[in-house]
């Protein structure tokens, strides 16, 4: 360990505490305000005291909203629930079509395959306000507007290009040696993938997966435009709490505290699955 | 039991050849080692036969059936690698029963494979270890438990002992023919040392850029190599080569080293007034005594005592520089004025331009100086 100074360590902890203060402030300000009400938040100036109300809360999981102009039924709770059906599933034909796919782009060089995963990436180039217009006529035309399978179909834009690419690169660090002794053990390329390769790309697999979910909850163009009411995430959701007798702070402070609590613990829980993700270079040898 | 056959094989990747048009028996049973210089195509031959890469021409026969459009898992060859690829999840008893359980094998009969040639490599009391806990050593016999466990007909070894330590590695060579030899497998061995070559090998294939040099038995590649190159790559130390010109006079043909004329043997005309090198292996050259026929004067450089060896490097009255090896406890110089004579049977004799070897044997009969 080297020697620092305390004043070196000091000035170290205090430019630590500034960047923490700087990125956790607006959570902790957004944590503070789902338990006050409209009024205390619009005080100026802003208080920190205040007399704590869970009525936010009760009002999201009722579903009703108490406003001046009176009482609005929001569907905050099948938003979540929206939410996570749309993000689960989606992640999900995500995994499923997109690790045998990455596997074959990372194992298989086959004719046009740079190609054609470039392609797959490029769907992430192209700004979501750009595909909207064309692929609204097209879903309408389909009948696949305003269904969870369309907005699963559409959500792939997000999910599968980033699994894609990630995996395929878990499965370029594999060295394919070890595949080769599996099969030349006898066993077939399938059984190589299924007891070889997917166990030792699966931290890697993980750490896509999760990144792909927290993409697609977070998603909030496409379905704004494809979905309606009853089909929509929290994060169009969110869009109801901007009522026609003003804004409800309190109401959206715990909306997005809920919203957020499910990435957040999956992203915690994951988090041994990330870290052992990007060490997966430990597999050599 | 299986023999193994390639015939007229070719690997190209994009636009380089990596094996050209080489063909090769190896008969049932017979250990044949591979050996090269790293690029030299050893590895891609083994995975070839092996059938995780396919050729771009040729065939390949193992056990006399056409194998070349077989899947590797169908082929029934085991494999060790050079950097052992151990599934590094599993267990080392996971990794080596792996082979038996791709023939369905019962649970118990898999225990018994793995615990029987985990014995018979000394790792029974690892068995419960992951790869990463296991030292280079254990690592290394791991993999090839694996590749030995389902007493494959035809065993492909893919330098094993190259990331094993040096004490590690001769220790295997000693043990390595006798596992090989009572398996009654058919053996291809890929080997960068020469050493592990000698001592392994029924026959050697010696490889360079895609193609076959030569193939013999150790000896043959030892005392006839054909070319310099090979010549270079077996004996530690390096042959000696020595540019001369072969000219006759009435007792034949003869190279001068040092006014001293050595006259060779079965030496064809083509070679007389060509460019030419010879070859001289530093244990086929001795000390000797001043007034010795043959007797070519050199001043002693510097002496290197190995272990069971001394060598000594000397000057040549023309400035050239040799290599004399003796066995360690024989009287040599190790300073000033020495002669050295040539024993006779192992000078070689090579074309200059081309590095072929000239003759099929060069006998050489020493003539003094004064003889002629």
């Amino acid at each position: 360990m080297e020697h620092t100074s305390l004043l070196e360590r000091i000035l170290r902890g205090a430019a630590l505490a500034l960047v923490v203060i700087f990125f956790m402030f607006p959570i902790a300000w957004i944590f503070m305000m789902s338990f006050q009400t409209n009024e205390t938040i619009l005080r100026i100036p802003p208080q920190l005291v205040f007399e704590p109300t869970l009525a936010n809360y009760t009002a999201l999981i009722t579903g009703k909203l108490m406003t001046a102009a009176g009482t609005l039924d929001i569907a905050f709770m099948r938003n979540l629930g929206n939410s996570v059906f749309l993000s689960v599933t989606s992640v999900a034909v995500s995994l499923l079509l997109g690790v045998p796919a990455a596997y074959a782009f990372a194992r298989h060089k086959f004719r046009g395959s740079e190609d054609i995963a470039f392609t797959l990436l490029s769907f992430k180039f192209a700004p979501a306000l750009l595909v909207l217009l064309p692929l609204t006529l097209y879903f309408q035309k389909l009948g696949l507007a305003n269904t969870y399978i369309g907005l699963i179909w559409v959500y792939q834009l997000i999910c599968l290009p980033l699994i894609l690419w990630i995996v395929r690169g878990y499965f370029e660090d594999i060295p394919a040696d070890i595949e080769y002794a599996y099969r030349i053990g006898g066993h077939s390329w399938f059984a190589t993938f299924r007891k070889i390769a997917l166990p030792l790309a699966g931290p890697g697999i993980a750490a896509a997966g999760l990144l792909a979910f927290i993409f697609a909850w977070n998603n909030f163009v496409f379905a704004l435009v494809l979905a309606s009411a009853d089909k929509q995430p929290v994060t169009v959701g969110a869009l109801a709490f901007i009522t026609s007798s003003g804004i409800q702070y309190g109401q959206i402070s715990a909306a997005i505290v809920l919203s957020i609590t499910p990435t957040l613990a999956l992203a915690l829980y994951a988090q041994r699955y990330l870290v052992e993700g990007l060490s997966l270079g430990a597999v050599k040898g | 039991m299986a023999s193994l056959e390639l015939r007229n094989v070719v690997k190209r990747y994009k636009s380089q050849t990596v094996l050209d048009n080489l063909s090769l028996t190896v008969a049932d049973g017979e250990t044949l080692v591979l050996f090269g210089p790293s690029g030299a195509g050893k590895t891609v031959l083994l995975r070839l036969v092996a059938g995780v890469i396919d050729p771009d021409e040729g065939k390949i026969l193992i056990g006399g059936d056409d194998m070349t459009d077989v899947d590797a898992e169908f082929r029934g060859v085991g494999m060790a690698f050079q950097n052992f690829a151990l599934f590094p999840h599993m267990s080392a008893f996971d990794n080596i029963a792996t082979p038996l359980e791709a023939t369905r094998s019962s649970q118990s009969a898999i225990k018994a494979g793995v615990e029987s040639v985990a014995k018979l490599l000394k790792i029974a009391h690892v068995l419960s270890h992951k790869p990463r806990a296991l030292s280079n050593g254990q690592k290394q016999r791991t993999a090839l438990a694996r590749a030995l466990v389902g007493s494959p007909p035809l065993l492909l070894l893919d330098d094993p002992l190259r990331n094993v330590d040096a004490k590690l590695r001769f220790e295997m060579r000693l043990e390595l023919p006798r596992l090989l030899a009572d398996r009654g497998a058919t053996v291809v061995y890929v080997t960068q040392d020469y050493k592990e070559a000698m001592a392994l090998g029924d026959r050697i294939a010696v490889m360079s850029q895609g193609v076959i040099r030569q193939l013999g038995t150790p000896e043959q590649i030892y005392r006839e190599p054909a070319n310099i190159e090979i010549a270079r790559l077996f004996g530690d130390p390096a042959i000696n080569l020595l540019d001369v010109k072969p000219a006759r006079d009435a007792r034949g043909v003869y190279v001068g080293l040092s006014n001293v004329q050595v006259h060779l043997a079965e030496v064809p005309e083509t070679a007389i007034g060509r460019d030419c090198i010879i070859g001289l292996r530093p244990e086929a050259l001795h000390f000797v005594g001043e007034n010795e026929p043959g007797a070519i004067p050199v001043t002693v450089e510097a002496e290197t005592p190995l272990n069971e060896k001394i060598v000594t490097l000397v000057r040549t009255v023309r400035g050239r520089e040799i290599l004399v090896s003796r066995p360690a406890g024989t009287p040599g110089r190790n300073e000033g004025k020495a002669h050295i004579s040539v024993d006779g049977k192992s000078a070689l004799l090579f074309d200059h331009a081309s590095g072929e070897r000239i003759g099929s044997k060069n006998v050489i009969k020493l003539r003094n100086g004064e003889a002629a």
